[in-house]
């Protein structure tokens, strides 16, 4: 095995062309469970620990910049206002510990299908900016997950950054585990509205090969607030709205029966989840305009 | 290869280190440092936490290569660190570990260097801790015997003595 530290990006890059199998690490806390556990031994580590760009991040005004490496607790102390879903994501990864090196791009590159930042990025809208020796793209994060710890990357590119919406209204995310701490998502749910376009979007972890979004879903809520005039009114939704909004959801999956939960619970406590977020963001939204009204 | 990074305030070589080698296992095995435990090597215990430039890792998932150049504080250097940055002189256990003695934290002992590294960056960072906080500040460390309620007991404690040293025998 061999060991590359590049300094920069340039160089990174460079590192991987010329080395297309290298596995990049950067928290480690996804690449050194596999090596510890002698599941994976890449002929190349590279770090990426010590190129700036990944570490930083930006606030623009209509999305945020995020560093491929820049780490869950930054994320929760720093960018919690401009990305609420995915700072209520990262508060759910692992332990203090982790969070301290675990990050976005890492979650990417690994796409688990219960990574805990990809409900929060498909609600909130995001793009990862890959780039390789022969360019740089821009990925929309529902085309990235291509199947089961599978993505978009082709062998020789890297994660730069994440490009997010920022958030123009309530976010929310919900998790399913056995404790609080250092539990993998039996399943997951992100719900971010976006009152400016008045429309909503939704991410679902961990009951289907990828993640994904319950597009039926985001276009019957999205019909039904239009058409009852909520967004105006900020009435809440009538029950049996926010009934066929869960059931949509729970159809969007596509689970299997694991250790961790049989295909039928997650099916059932997705449905949950989108009910109940819908509801905290409902009530977040109505107190919003509330405000906005007095004011 | 080789890995230079400093150790509790002192510059340190590793020679002959595997790639894939952890962090942690260059301090127990080549250094000679093995407060930091190892069990899990996955991240889920915290039983190997040190500080990696301040913050609190699992020396477990640190390619030791990553440490290259950074500054790690284990157990052993704990009770010097604490007194560096409290501009006092040196003692043998710090104020976490003094605390975890008379609080009746330590069981079996295994998860104690984890949790009392964890602790002192909770106070560090935080000199009045709330239950929730200290909770949050723990939830990495794995205790097995479950004396969670006497390692509780003992931050709580070493929060106290440190926001009023004086009171320390």
């Amino acid at each position: 095995m061999e060991f590359l530290r590049p300094r920069t990006w340039q160089e990174a890059l460079a590192a991987k062309a010329e080395h297309p199998s290298a596995v990049p690490i950067a928290g480690g806390t996804d690449v050194m469970v596999e090596i510890n556990f002698d599941h994976c031994r890449p002929t190349h580590l590279m770090d990426l620990g010590r190129v700036p760009e990944l570490h930083e991040w930006e606030v623009g005004s209509a999305t945020v910049r995020l560093g491929a490496s820049v780490p869950y607790t930054k994320i929760i102390e720093r960018l919690a206002p401009e990305l609420p879903g995915l700072a209520l994501a990262s508060h759910t990864v692992g332990s203090p510990q982790i969070r301290n090196r675990g990050s976005v791009g890492g979650n990417l590159g690994a796409a688990s299908p219960a990574g805990d930042a990809h409900p929060a990025l498909l609600a909130a809208g995001a793009e990862v900016e890959a780039e390789s020796v022969r360019g740089a793209r821009r990925i929309p994060v529902e085309d990235f997950y291509t199947g089961v710890k599978r993505n978009a990357l082709a062998d020789d590119e890297l994660i730069k950054y994440i490009h997010i919406a920022r958030a123009d209204g309530p976010q929310q995310f919900s998790k399913v585990g056995t404790r609080n701490a250092m539990v993998i998502a039996v399943c997951a749910f992100s719900l971010a509205l976006h009152p400016a376009r008045r429309t909503v979007r939704t991410g679902i972890g961990s009951a289907a090969p990828t993640p994904l979004r319950a597009r039926a879903a985001e276009d019957f809520l999205t019909v039904a607030l239009e058409e009852g005039g909520h967004w105006d009114s900020g009435r809440p939704l009538p029950p049996s709205a926010a009934r066929r909004f869960a059931e949509l959801c729970a159809a969007a999956c596509d689970p299997i029966d694991d250790v961790r939960g049989s295909a039928a619970y997650r099916r059932r406590a997705v449905g949950v989840m989108a009910r109940r977020t819908l509801g905290w963001t409902w009530e977040s939204y109505r107190g919003e305009e509330r405000s906005t009204r007095c004011a | 290869m080789r890995v230079t990074f400093t150790v509790n305030g002192r510059r340190h070589e590793a020679d002959d280190v595997w790639e894939g080698e952890s962090l942690l296992y260059v301090l127990r095995e080549r250094l000679g440092l093995p407060g930091s435990k190892n069990a899990c090597e996955q991240g889920e215990c915290g039983s190997c936490t040190v500080r990696l430039d301040g913050e609190p890792v699992c020396a477990c998932l640190v390619a030791a290569g990553q440490a290259e150049g950074r500054d790690v504080v284990t157990v052993e250097g704990l009770a010097g660190y604490e007194a560096a940055r409290a501009g006092t002189a040196p003692r043998e256990v710090g104020t976490v570990q003094q605390a975890f003695l008379d609080a009746g934290a330590v069981q079996c002992g295994f998860c104690t260097p984890g949790l009392v590294v964890a602790a002192d960056e909770l106070i560090e960072r935080n000199p009045a801790p709330s239950d929730a906080d200290i909770r949050e500040a723990l939830s990495g460390n794995l205790c097995r015997c479950t004396g969670y309620e006497k390692i509780l007991d003992a931050v709580r404690l070493a929060a106290g003595r440190a926001a009023a040293p004086e009171e320390v025998s």
